[in-house]
């Protein structure tokens, strides 16, 4: 086979300013401004509403429950549960989630809840890592989670997470896939329109782990942001990557100061 | 003054399959706003330019307009209603429009359907590939450009 030199589309215009005469401005990517940050909880319908507020029908309850029972199993009997150093979770765990992802001096670089329960269990448990979007990791992130519920999200003031943010915010408005879409160009520009059925959201990432009705089941804010990247018809990044953690930690400034609403429940 | 300008990209193929790159795509030429020259020497053809338009797999169209479409349900509502725009745009400007809209706003969410360039990560299943190749970009002109006056195609018999 060759390997060829190809001639490709190029476009350009005439070298006058106003060869179209058309005019085509838009405003340009901005960020919301905190006062007029919206959860996605806001435009779902009242019934899956009071599903997520309702102790007896949030499915994603199940999975708290899971993760309480793991919180307090000694992965060996030599070893510690995450009760045996953190202890009473509702009081060592309220608060983490708002401010997480966090700076993790091992490794150098930000680090999200569940990138933190895996390096606790290598660490300090003597465990393997819970495969991403396993029952365990999702139910013991859950857990965590659920103990900031109704706390306001609080971006951490650390410099050391600026490399992440920056690198974050890069990620959130770059053209991806072949339909070259960017996150922003939807979820900053368009919130509040549709596309096709789906009402957009601002993409606020204030519920996750959540349970999604079209997924059956509770699910990563990194399983959602690889399906809005299939969506481009751009290659999602692998779960864990350091991009989903620096998107993540942007994301959670961004969403700054909406309450965490972990277990959320949307369509 | 110069009032057109032949623009064509040149792209190193560094892939030796020979398929799905940057030389299927045809070089065109924008003059004024417009890309007044078909992609294709067959005509578009508007019963199938219709059809791509209203699969959502495939035109994507309705996932962003509106239409002159009484069976399509729930279309999106960030671009402009597509009724009529055979009235308001020449099939050049369509055509430019499918092809690449950045041009005429570097901003536009409209993906542009027929070029390779300007995105990043494009998933391994669509790389190499235009949106829409250019015989159904010509059928998608061919389409639009019949939607007119709206009252007048509905009270058609």
């Amino acid at each position: 086979m060759r390997r060829a030199a190809s001639l490709a589309l190029g476009l350009a215009l005439a070298g006058a300013g106003n060869a179209t005469g058309i005019s085509a401005a838009e405003i340009p990517p901005t960020e919301i401004p905190p006062a007029a940050r919206r959860s996605g909880f806001d435009t779902m319908s009242p019934a899956i509403q009071a599903m997520q507020r309702d102790e007896t029908a949030n499915p994603g309850l199940l999975w708290v429950q899971e993760g309480e029972d793991l919180w307090a199993k000694a992965p060996a009997a030599d070893r510690p549960a995450c009760a045996g150093c953190h202890g009473a979770a509702d009081a060592s765990m309220r608060g983490v989630a708002a401010r997480y992802p966090a700076y993790d001096v091992e490794s150098g670089g930000a680090i999200d809840l569940q990138g933190r329960i895996n390096a606790c269990r290598r660490r300090h448990q003597g465990a393997p890592p819970f495969p991403y979007e396993s029952g365990e990791l999702l139910g013991l992130s859950a857990y965590v989670a659920a103990q900031s519920r109704g706390l306001p999200i609080v971006p951490p003031d650390d410099p050391h997470l600026a490399p992440a943010r920056e690198a974050g915010r890069a990620l959130f408005t770059r053209r991806m896939g072949q339909l070259g879409f960017s996150c922003a160009a939807c979820h900053d520009d368009h919130p509040g329109r549709r596309l096709g059925a789906a009402p957009i959201p601002q993409g606020h990432p204030t519920g996750y782990p959540l349970y999604r009705l079209e997924w059956q089941g509770v699910g990563s804010v990194q399983r959602r942001l690889r399906n809005c990247m299939t969506g481009m018809r751009a290659e999602p990044f692998a779960y864990g990557a350091p991009e989903f953690v620096a998107l993540e930690r942007y994301l959670m400034d961004r969403a700054s100061p909406l309450p965490i609403e972990t277990p959320a429940v949307r369509p | 003054m110069a009032w057109a300008w032949i623009g064509c990209a040149i792209l190193i193929s560094g892939v030796s399959a020979g398929e799905g790159d940057a030389g299927r795509l045809r070089p065109v030429t924008v003059i004024g706003g417009e890309i007044p020259e078909a992609l294709t020497e067959t005509p578009g053809d508007p019963v199938r330019g219709r059809a791509l338009v209203i699969d959502r797999t495939k035109g994507l169209c309705l996932l962003c307009h509106a239409g002159p479409f009484p069976e399509e349900r729930f279309p999106g509502d960030i671009g402009p209603d597509l009724s009529g725009v055979g009235g308001r745009r020449s099939a050049g400007a369509l055509r430019l429009r499918l092809v690449d809209g950045r041009v005429l706003n570097p901003d536009t969410i409209m993906p542009s359907y027929y070029t390779l360039s300007g995105t990043t990560r494009v998933g391994a299943a669509w790389a190499g590939r235009p949106v829409l190749e250019a015989q159904a970009i010509e059928d998608v002109v061919a389409f639009l450009v019949t939607l007119r006056d709206t009252t007048t195609e509905r009270s058609a018999p």
